[in-house]
């Protein structure tokens, strides 16, 4: 099952699943659908960065939605300073980088709990930094984006022509092409000399360190790389939404990543990626479909969930082979 | 045998924790070749020695040579790349990596693309055991092959002086016979040693010289043979 979905071809074939949903939504007359699949990329998308920190080399992270929000707002800033909509998502997500690299600098000598309080005192505080600091943010108001249509040239061929007008599938595909890279990228590290440094660290950072490997230096590079899935998630959120907020980038959403990554297993790409699947999806139909009194059941469902995961699957859905030795030893 | 000094401290103080002063003015010295035994009860500060030496714990006085170069203040990392390496106590291999993956992990602070494979080679020559398993999970070993796979990790460097902090806790009189043969055979092939050792008599037998620590202090050194004739360390250490 595990070499199934891990194979080359599985891959392949999701990919194709996901681009055909708007195709879907569109058979269905359920343009919400292609929505719902872009907040789902882009929860993917945080969750994989995310899991570079929190899945392979075990540091807690409880602000890493302030990282999305950096990305949304320096791409929202610089859209209102002219600058063209590319080079402004390659800014931000440096911005993004550098601004995570110095927090790395200074907190990665805490461990455990302690960083875990540390960073989500840093979620809080940029959270309100946005909130405050009027003459770059406009406050709780929040920034408008001049529109920015990418893929608009794919309208030029016939069965496409409907996606000249639609942003929701535009960035749909976007989004979906990030994912796939951010998997691929996932991947890669995850199979490297650096990605089984990561893992020693997790297992016993003493014995890591005296087995030559930079402990420091390793760690302080898998939280600035997270940092690029987040700056250039939250880039593209502010270009497809054209506005941005500070109540976008609340407390509970990092919450929410954290139990995506811890649902779906930590340190398994696949598992990420179903975990974002099924914390972010379904909510978001449920908002969707049920009448207005059922809506804030979806939080019921949230507990539901994750009280049958510690029960019953506490290694995560698709747990990455190794977790699974660690859980069940 | 024994040539110029390698390893020197000289007046080494260290703290543990916040205030358990463990080290108090440590002097000693491994000359290159020789294998050098370390003794002393529970809580004398043979770990905190080795923590210090290997750069896991920096000294608050004191020197540490190595080679003639200062190792005071550098990390574990660095110290390694000199040609100094620590099997720590209670062996600590990764338990979920392979055993070929707990061997790269060793090799980490030789430069990229080093020509490692004669190293494996070494390693799954002085311990067969290993080759046969390499694929298997480090904790799925037992004790004494864990044992293995951690002085193998530490061979993965190619050091010069290898410390070794017990490497026979908990393991069976006949795999710590097998563990102190491969010392034998590893210091034969030129590589120094520096043994931390609570079976005093075992380490006193593998080694040409010893120091005795109690307390954070040296309070004896000499060679093997006229330590274990020493009543004070045969009645303390010997069980006599």
């Amino acid at each position: 099952m595990k070499g199934l979905l891990n194979s080359r071809r599985t891959q392949w074939v999701l990919l194709a699943a996901a681009l055909s949903l708007p195709f879907l939504a569109r058979a269905l007359e359920f343009s919400f659908l292609t929505r719902v699949g872009g907040v789902v990329g882009l929860l993917m998308l945080l969750s994989l960065g995310l899991n570079v920190t929190l899945g392979y080399v075990g540091l807690f992270d409880l602000g890493f939605i302030a990282f999305y929000a950096v990305g949304a707002y320096a791409t929202a800033i610089l859209m209102r300073a002219h600058v063209a909509a590319p080079l402004a998502v390659v800014l931000a997500v440096a911005l993004t980088v550098v601004i995570r690299f110095l927090l790395g600098l200074t907190i990665l000598r805490l461990r455990g709990d302690y960083l875990a309080v540390v960073t989500m005192g840093f979620g809080e505080i940029a959270r309100l930094t946005f909130n405050n600091l009027d003459a770059l943010t406009n406050g709780p108001k929040g920034l408008q984006v001049r529109p920015w249509r990418p893929l608009s040239f794919l309208g030029a061929w016939k069965p496409l022509e409907f996606v000249r007008k639609e942003s929701n599938v535009q960035f749909y595909f976007l989004i979906v092409a990030a994912v796939f890279l951010a998997a691929e990228a996932s991947r890669r590290l995850e199979d490297s000399r650096v990605g089984r440094a990561w893992v020693a660290i997790r297992e016993d950072e003493v014995a890591a360190r005296l087995s030559g490997i930079p402990v420091r230096e390793y760690k302080l590079l898998a939280f600035t790389l997270s940092a690029v899935f987040a700056g250039l998630a939250g880039a593209l959120f502010a270009l497809w939404d054209q506005f941005v907020t500070p109540e976008s980038f609340i407390f509970w959403e990092s919450i929410l990543l954290v139990a995506i990554v811890v649902l779906g297993g930590m340190g398994s790409i696949v598992g990420v990626l179903l975990g974002a699947l099924i914390l972010g999806g379904i909510p978001l139909l449920m908002e969707a479909t049920l009448s207005p009194q059922w809506i804030d059941y979806r939080y019921l469902f949230f507990g539901i969930i994750l009280v049958l995961m510690t029960l019953f699957r506490p290694q995560g859905l698709l747990p990455s082979a190794r977790r699974e030795a660690e859980l069940s030893s | 045998m024994s040539g110029a000094a390698m390893l020197t401290l000289d007046g080494v103080h260290a703290v543990y924790g916040r205030k358990i002063r463990a080290l108090r003015g440590v002097s000693l010295e491994v000359r290159a070749g020789e294998v050098v035994a370390l003794i002393g009860n529970n809580g004398a500060g043979k770990t905190t020695l080795m923590k210090t030496i290997s750069g896991l714990l920096a000294p608050e006085k004191g020197r540490v040579t190595f080679q003639g170069r200062a190792l005071s203040g550098l990390p574990p990392h660095e110290v390694m790349r000199m040609g100094l390496s620590l099997v720590p106590e209670g062996r600590r291999i990764f338990p979920r990596l392979t055993v070929m993956e707990n061997l790269e992990m060793g090799a980490y602070s030789r430069p990229r693309g080093a020509e490692l494979a004669r190293e494996y080679e070494h390693v799954f020559t002085l311990f067969p055991v290993l080759g046969r398993r390499r694929a298997q999970l480090g904790g799925t070993l037992s004790g004494g092959e864990q044992q293995m796979l951690a002085m193998g990790r530490a061979l993965m460097a190619a050091p010069k002086l290898l410390m070794l902090d017990e490497p026979s806790m908990g393991l069976a009189p006949v795999v710590v016979d097998k563990i102190f043969e491969i010392i034998a055979r590893i210091n034969q092939e030129g590589v120094t040693v520096l043994l931390v050792e609570q079976n005093a008599r075992r380490a006193l037998k593998a080694a040409a010289r010893a120091y005795v620590l109690e307390t954070g202090e040296i309070v004896s050194a000499g060679d093997s043979a006229s330590l274990l004739k020493d009543p004070a360390v045969q009645k303390a250490y010997l069980g006599l």
